[in-house]
């Protein structure tokens, strides 16, 4: 393709990428390092239908004037970042001057909002990915073996759990696993315990939320390894056939080589949206055991006063963790363009 | 001869009241946004009997989510939004109502004074509503233990011990316990049953880590005790769904969900039969309930034109004049407005005004904390850190974010 050619058919979706992706992200950045201006409060009589009461409130013409001043508010650098319900560099330096132990000082860190997201966000995002890989992957060569006439509806059916709305999908299963539900009750008679609830224990709920992750994910791998499979290579798996390779030898030396550039493709994408995990936790009502990133920046902005500068930070920090988890994935398929070029 | 004219008399006065209050004719558009519940959509289809401009209504449950930036533009979209307590205070951080004073001078003849919500002085929102938080119980279950109504948490944990013991519920008492807004209105509410102050006197600084803070936290570990293992993630729904299901005998509900409480389909003779309200329970000895009062009402937008806060003001007025009370709207709420007669579902909210409940507190910063409570009690009531900690992260919290809305310096 000639450059202007390459240029004008780019044109659109660089316009749009653009107004549509770089410029939220500057403004983010920049609302991040903005706050509200002080608020000038003041005490006056509240009446209502229960008495009256001295009660603080904000005085508006004092406020309307700083706020005319500068529209944008106070400008605070990355003081955001390092407050306590960020990365909260204060605290983590005086859990780490008044540990006891490699032990005691993760579980101070892991009080602060923004670690104890990411244990869960980094913990789910490694052992779903992989998990929702190899299931995907099972999936396919297993609908790939089976009789023509049979394919179609397997598909179908193997695809559901990403057809259902991950959040209608959570919440079904959350409603089964209620420990008056079809799962909670079955647990409970298979584990011998009237008491058990997985809803009340944590490490019972992150895992509730893994499977569901590999669950709701896994048809995603699938249909790319499926679409791959299609193009294997008769000849190849053929010659090993004859030369007396076993099924999983067949696997392991034909088929996995072959579609390994698409496991990149299917981790790129799943680690990045793993780490924004949301729905489940919302879904599982289950914010007292597991909060990720995304949820942090869903709470700021779902109370009755909306933190729009923590919200934006949160943002940045999402963004720039995505970044860092994507970089060896990015660098090596980098690396095979490189090699084919 | 004399009673006829009487009568007639009656009927034409009643006629001309009538008239006079159906006569409403508006001149510009208004648009009310606010929650969905049966009360507050009689008073949104109130004001669209309204003629000579068009009257739309937005009520949803996310009515939160949108009312500020729906009331931020100018022209704003939403002429009214309909708010509580704690959503004023949000509309007035924001400075997007204005002060009805002139209107309530012009067209507020029929309103009663305590209808009239003032800060400072300025009038800035009508209440039409009451609500508070209190005890739902089985008055059949109470029978076989032998005991009355609990007045105080005390007495509610000793008669859920007698219940448990003598195997009648595993887990007897209810709560809206989930992580989030809900355990910290459970909090709110046993906080100030224990006495216990919010803020410093006239300040923004938080002074919830103190010996009050900790008794809540233990009587709310306790109770929990005596619920679903789930409690985290039971909200006001699940609660009352525990209760339909026969699983609860005694739980702090609102007023404004217990008239329709039993109501739903499925629910067995012996729950219809044995639910009975009381009112709110004190805690710790203390007098002050531990429940907070709330009123519902609305406001109009500043940023209108003048004619359009006319015709809000006058299509509002008429949504909440007396004569909209009839039998299928007088149960629906405790009514603020003149000639209400409580009906029997009402006696929980009645008693919580009654016994000197606390409003909700109306301070810009109370919805700061009442998050930060929501996210950081959860784990103290999984036992995984002690009372006094988890309140220091709640002040730590509440710090943070206090500071990045300019309260605190």
């Amino acid at each position: 393709m000639r450059h202007s050619t390459f240029f004008w058919f780019f044109l659109p979706t660089g316009l749009a990428m653009l107004l549509f992706i770089a410029f939220p992200i500057i403004s983010v950045v920049q609302q991040s390092m903005f706050t509200p201006h002080e608020a000038v409060i003041e005490v006056v009589e509240n009446c209502g239908p229960f008495g009256c009461t001295q009660e603080t409130t904000v005085n508006q013409e004092a406020t309307a004037e700083l706020r005319a001043e500068k529209p944008l508010g106070r400008f605070v650098g990355l003081s955001i970042y390092t407050d306590r319900a960020h990365l909260a560099t204060a605290e983590v330096g005086e859990a780490w001057r008044a540990r006891d132990s490699i032990g005691g000082f993760f579980k101070d860190i892991g009080n602060l909002p923004f670690y104890r997201a990411m244990g869960f966000t980094l913990t789910y995002t490694f052992v779903a990915t992989p998990l929702l890989i190899i299931l995907g992957f099972c999936i396919a060569i297993a609908v790939n073996s089976l009789h023509q006439r049979l394919k179609g509806l397997v598909i179908f059916f193997s695809l559901l759990p990403m057809i259902v709305t991950p959040l209608i999908g959570s919440l079904i299963l959350f409603w089964m696993i209620d420990s008056r539900g079809v799962l909670g009750n079955f647990l409970q008679w298979m584990a011998d315990d009237p008491d058990l609830s997985l809803k009340a224990s944590t490490s019972l709920t992150w895992i509730m939320l893994i499977v569901y992750g590999v669950w709701s994910s896994a048809p995603f791998a699938f249909v790319v390894f499926y679409a791959g499979l299609q193009t294997l290579p008769q000849d190849t798996l053929e010659s090993s056939r004859i030369d007396g390779a076993t099924r999983w030898q067949q696997i392991r030396y034909v088929v996995i080589p072959h579609i390994l550039p698409l496991l990149n493709f299917v981790a790129l994408i799943q680690l990045m949206d793993n780490f924004r995990v949301f729905e489940p936790i919302i879904g599982f009502n289950a914010e007292a055991h597991a909060t990720s990133l995304s949820w942090i920046i869903f709470n700021d902005l779902s109370g009755e006063t909306q933190l729009l500068s923590s919200a934006s930070t949160t943002s940045v920090l999402t963004i720039i963790g995505v970044s860092i988890l994507l970089s060896p994935v990015l660098v090596s398929t980098w690396r095979e363009f490189n090699s084919k070029a | 001869m004399g009673i006829m004219k009487n009568l007639m008399a009656a009927t034409a006065f009643t006629a001309i009241s009538a008239s006079a209050a159906m006569a409403c004719e508006i001149s510009a558009r208004v648009n009310i946004v606010g929650n969905e519940f049966p009360a507050i959509q009689t008073v949104g289809s109130g004001a669209q009997a309204c003629s000579g401009a068009e009257v739309k209504t937005n009520l949803t449950a996310d009515h939160k989510d949108i009312h500020v930036a729906g009331m931020q533009g100018n022209p704003a979209e939403y002429t009214s939004a309909i708010v509580a307590n704690s959503t004023l205070t949000i509309l007035m951080n924001e400075d997007v109502v204005r002060p009805l004073d002139d209107l309530v001078a012009k067209h507020g003849q029929n309103l009663k004074k305590n209808q009239l919500i003032t800060v400072g002085g300025k009038v800035m929102a009508v209440a039409f509503m009451a609500n508070a938080q209190h005890l739902v119980y089985r008055a059949d279950v109470l029978e076989q233990i032998g005991m009355d109504a609990p007045t105080s948490y005390e007495e509610l944990l000793e008669a859920a011990e007698k219940i448990r013991a003598a195997g009648i519920m595993q887990n007897p008492v209810g709560g809206a316990y989930k992580a989030g807004w809900n355990l910290a209105q459970e909090f709110n509410n046993m906080y100030i049953g224990y006495g216990g102050k919010f803020f410093k006197d006239g300040s923004a600084e938080v002074t919830v880590n103190n010996e009050q803070g900790v008794a809540t936290l233990n009587m709310m570990k306790e109770l929990a005790g005596y619920m679903n293992p789930d409690f985290l993630t039971h909200d006001s729904n699940a609660t009352n769904a525990e209760f339909r299901a026969g699983n609860v005998a005694l739980m702090n509900m609102w007023g404004s969900r217990a008239a329709t409480l039993v109501e739903a389909e499925g629910v067995s003779d012996e729950v219809k039969n044995g639910f009975a309200i009381a009112g709110p329970m004190t805690a710790g000895g203390g007098t002050t309930p531990a429940t907070t009062l709330w009123w519902d009402g609305w406001t109009v937008a500043k940023n209108i034109s003048d004619e359009e806060a006319e015709a809000t003001f006058i299509a509002m007025t008429h949504a909440i004049r007396p004569e909209m009370l009839n039998e299928e709207t007088s149960p629906q709420a405790v009514w603020l407005i003149d000639g209400y007669e409580p009906t029997e579902a009402a006696i929980g909210v009645f008693a919580a005004a009654q016994a000197g409940s606390t409003p909700y507190p109306m301070v810009p910063y109370q919805s700061l904390l009442h998050t930060a409570l929501g996210a950081e009690l959860s784990d103290f009531m999984q036992g995984k850190e002690s009372a006094e900690q988890a309140l220091a992260d709640v002040e730590a919290a509440y710090n943070v974010a206090a500071k990045e809305k300019g309260f605190l310096q």
